[in-house]
């Protein structure tokens, strides 16, 4: 079972408002056939605004969307035949689990010998069989949760649109579910968009993320690029830079800056944007190492809390000035320590 | 050493059971029940089975259906009730398919539709005589449109099911209205999604989830006009064509002073409305009646 392959679709300054507030403001973006995409962001963010724009649920305030030059936001959700899985699943309580994963097919008045054929199929898929002929209420979240996707890629549509999938199972499942949707993704080759919260599931899931904020798309890229690049404080403390340490700038070049922290302390990070005297250096937890001599790019602090990881601590720890810093460790440390954390040049990202 | 019993106290047994003093809160409940409805009805039931002039404890109930002028209520009070329970039923479904969601006025538009259930009957009776009326506005325009003679729409058959529909619409529609939305709209979406189309998805998704809700809707409904007795006389035609089950008793119970035959009508439209009900709720059971949330 592989998809119906669509060269290029193309959202071409989406907007959308609800009243006065606008909850997605003129987005930009072009999702290639076969590709996993992830729409990333806090609630509020757009991003499952965008998921029903592309579905044809919420009617566009401005913009265009098109399939392969083919205008489709005009088009009802009937008419544009993309699978997608909701939040709740929201599954047919009044069917079986077959019939909703046939619905679809019933619905485009599918042969009775071929819709068996391909239910059958997309059943083992989701590794359903036993449950096939129970309904929706008889499952658990999981089970109702393959339901939810199998009905959605049992018509083999061009794009598959995830709204939040795993924010309704428990943290073991979720994983499991993850790799799943990857698995099915793989074999499959569905076009899909993925919208989720969770910067590690779209890290984990996505060839392509696109951080949204407040209706604005921040970054597009990679997971690689973002994670290791992001183009502003707001994605790169969406992605795991916790300590945003306010500084002033005293020398940049093109790629480096040289920051001083309000204790003093000279840091040398890379330059990420054009810096006037006021920023911010973004430091990953992980990124410190706990050094037992002062040097260059060491900052001093002292051990508040400590919390036990297993492999490593999760340390909080303040500055003299009084800013909090987050710190991931090997070393073991107590409360009330004075430690030392030296942190590389290119791991310390300078933001305006 | 006292010995340590395995067992729970019996308070606690019980409390488990759902036996403690919360119980209490019932026993007003329970106490009006009895009074007001349990006994009247059983005491109205043993009365139906002694006749006035003696005889079989069924005569009563033999006499009724040797009487053409008293078993035609049963027909004439099913011809009111369930044409005016279906109107109902079927007119709030598009409105309350069209009203649940949110949108400006929602609220006024409600209270414009539920305004009926304070009027009451006479008065909605007394507006109908004027406004239909031979006389009345209606009948008026009627006219100027080039008409012969007015429409004959109060004193008769239609006067009643029009003061039947006002009445027991709001009703209708406030069951319909809250039963439409306790079903996920995100059911409708990703039948959508899935490529059906408005028709289809009404037909395979809100009616099978919406129709046990109606057959519960359509009963009240039904029992509400099968009762009908002040519209009857008010605007129908009490001794002929809207001879209803409720007159019947009435008359024979206070005008001909024949309790026990008034008793034997009452239990005979028990009845009546017991079957009607019976056969709906039989049908109800055929249905899915589990949740109609999205999770299922």
């Amino acid at each position: 079972m592989t998809g119906q392959r669509f060269a290029e679709l193309h959202l071409d300054h989406v907007r959308r408002a609800f009243g006065d507030t606008v909850a997605l403001q003129g987005m930009d973006l072009t999702i290639k056939g076969g590709e996993f995409v992830a729409l990333l962001g806090p609630s509020g963010c757009g991003k499952s605004t965008a998921l029903n724009c592309l579905a044809g649920l919420l009617p566009l305030t401005g913009g265009r969307i098109t399939l392969d030059g083919k205008r489709i936001d005009d088009l009802p959700p009937e008419k544009r035949g993309f699978g997608m899985v909701f939040q709740n699943y929201a599954l047919f309580p009044h069917m079986s689990v077959r019939r909703n994963i046939g619905f679809g097919l019933s619905m485009r008045k599918t042969a009775k010998a071929e819709l068996n054929r391909r239910v059958d199929e997309a059943v083992r898929l989701v590794q359903l069989e036993e449950h096939q002929h129970k309904f929706p209420a008889q499952l658990s979240g999981g089970q109702q949760q393959r339901v939810a996707i199998a009905r959605a890629i049992v018509l083999e549509p061009p794009l598959v649109l995830m709204d939040e999938p795993l924010s309704n199972l428990d943290a073991a499942l979720r994983l499991e579910m993850r790799t799943e949707i990857r698995r099915l993704h793989q074999s499959l080759g569905l076009t899909t968009v993925y919208v989720t919260h969770d910067q590690e599931e779209a890290l984990a899931l996505a060839d392509r993320l696109v951080v949204l904020r407040l209706g604005e798309v921040q970054q597009v890229g990679s997971p690689e690029e973002v994670y290791a690049h992001p183009v502003n404080r707001y994605v790169a403390g969406f992605m795991g830079y916790r300590n945003m340490i306010p500084v002033s700038v005293s020398a940049q070049d093109d790629d480096q800056a040289t920051v001083r922290t309000e204790d003093g302390i000279e840091l040398v990070g890379v330059k990420r944007e054009e810096l006037s005297d006021k920023a911010v250096a973004a430091v990953r937890p992980e990124d410190f190492t706990v050094v037992s001599e002062a040097g260059d790019n060491t900052l001093e602090a002292t051990v508040e809390i400590v919390e036990y990881h297993g492999r490593e601590q999760a340390v909080e720890a303040r500055l003299k000035n009084g800013e909090q810093l987050h710190v991931r460790t090997n070393s073991r440390l107590a409360p009330g320590d004075t430690i030392r954390l030296k942190v590389p040049t290119e791991r310390v990202l300078v933001f305006t | 050493m006292t010995a340590v019993t395995d067992r729970a106290s019996l308070k606690h047994r019980l409390a488990e059971k759902g036996v403690d003093r919360v119980l209490w809160l019932l026993v007003p409940g329970a106490v009006f029940v009895v009074l007001l409805f349990v006994y009247p009805f059983l005491y109205g039931l043993q009365l139906s089975f002694q006749p006035k002039g003696g005889g079989s404890p069924f005569q009563n109930y033999v006499t009724f259906f040797q009487d053409e002028y008293l078993a035609e209520t049963v027909w004439i009070t099913l011809r009111l009730g369930l044409p005016a329970a279906l109107f109902n039923v079927l007119a709030s479904i598009p409105i309350a398919f069209r009203m649940r969601g949110r949108f400006r006025g929602k609220r006024a538009l409600t209270t414009l539709l539920v305004v009926p259930i304070t009027l009451g009957t006479v008065l909605t009776a007394e507006g109908l005589l004027a406004f239909f009326g031979p006389t009345g506005w209606f009948n008026r325009i009627w006219m100027a449109l080039g008409a012969d003679e007015p429409a004959k729409l109060t004193h008769n058959y239609w006067g009643v099911l029009f003061s039947l529909i006002i009445t027991g619409f709001p009703f209708a529609f406030l069951l319909t209205l809250s039963y439409l939305s306790g079903i996920d709209p995100t059911l409708e979406q990703a039948a959508a999604t899935l490529g059906a189309s408005r028709r289809q998805r009404f037909r395979t998704i809100t009616m099978p989830l919406l129709a046990p809700g109606l057959a519960v809707t359509f009963c009240l409904s039904f029992v509400l006009a099968f009762s009908v007795f002040p519209s009857a006389v008010m605007v129908g035609n009490p001794a002929g064509e809207t001879h209803v089950m409720s007159i019947a008793a009435y008359e024979t119970a206070l005008r001909d002073n024949d309790f026990a035959m008034g008793s034997a009508i009452a239990m005979l439209m028990a009845l009546v409305m017991l079957i009607v009900i019976g056969v709906v709720l039989v049908w109800r059971t055929t249905l899915y009646r589990g949740a109609t949330g999205g999770k299922g």
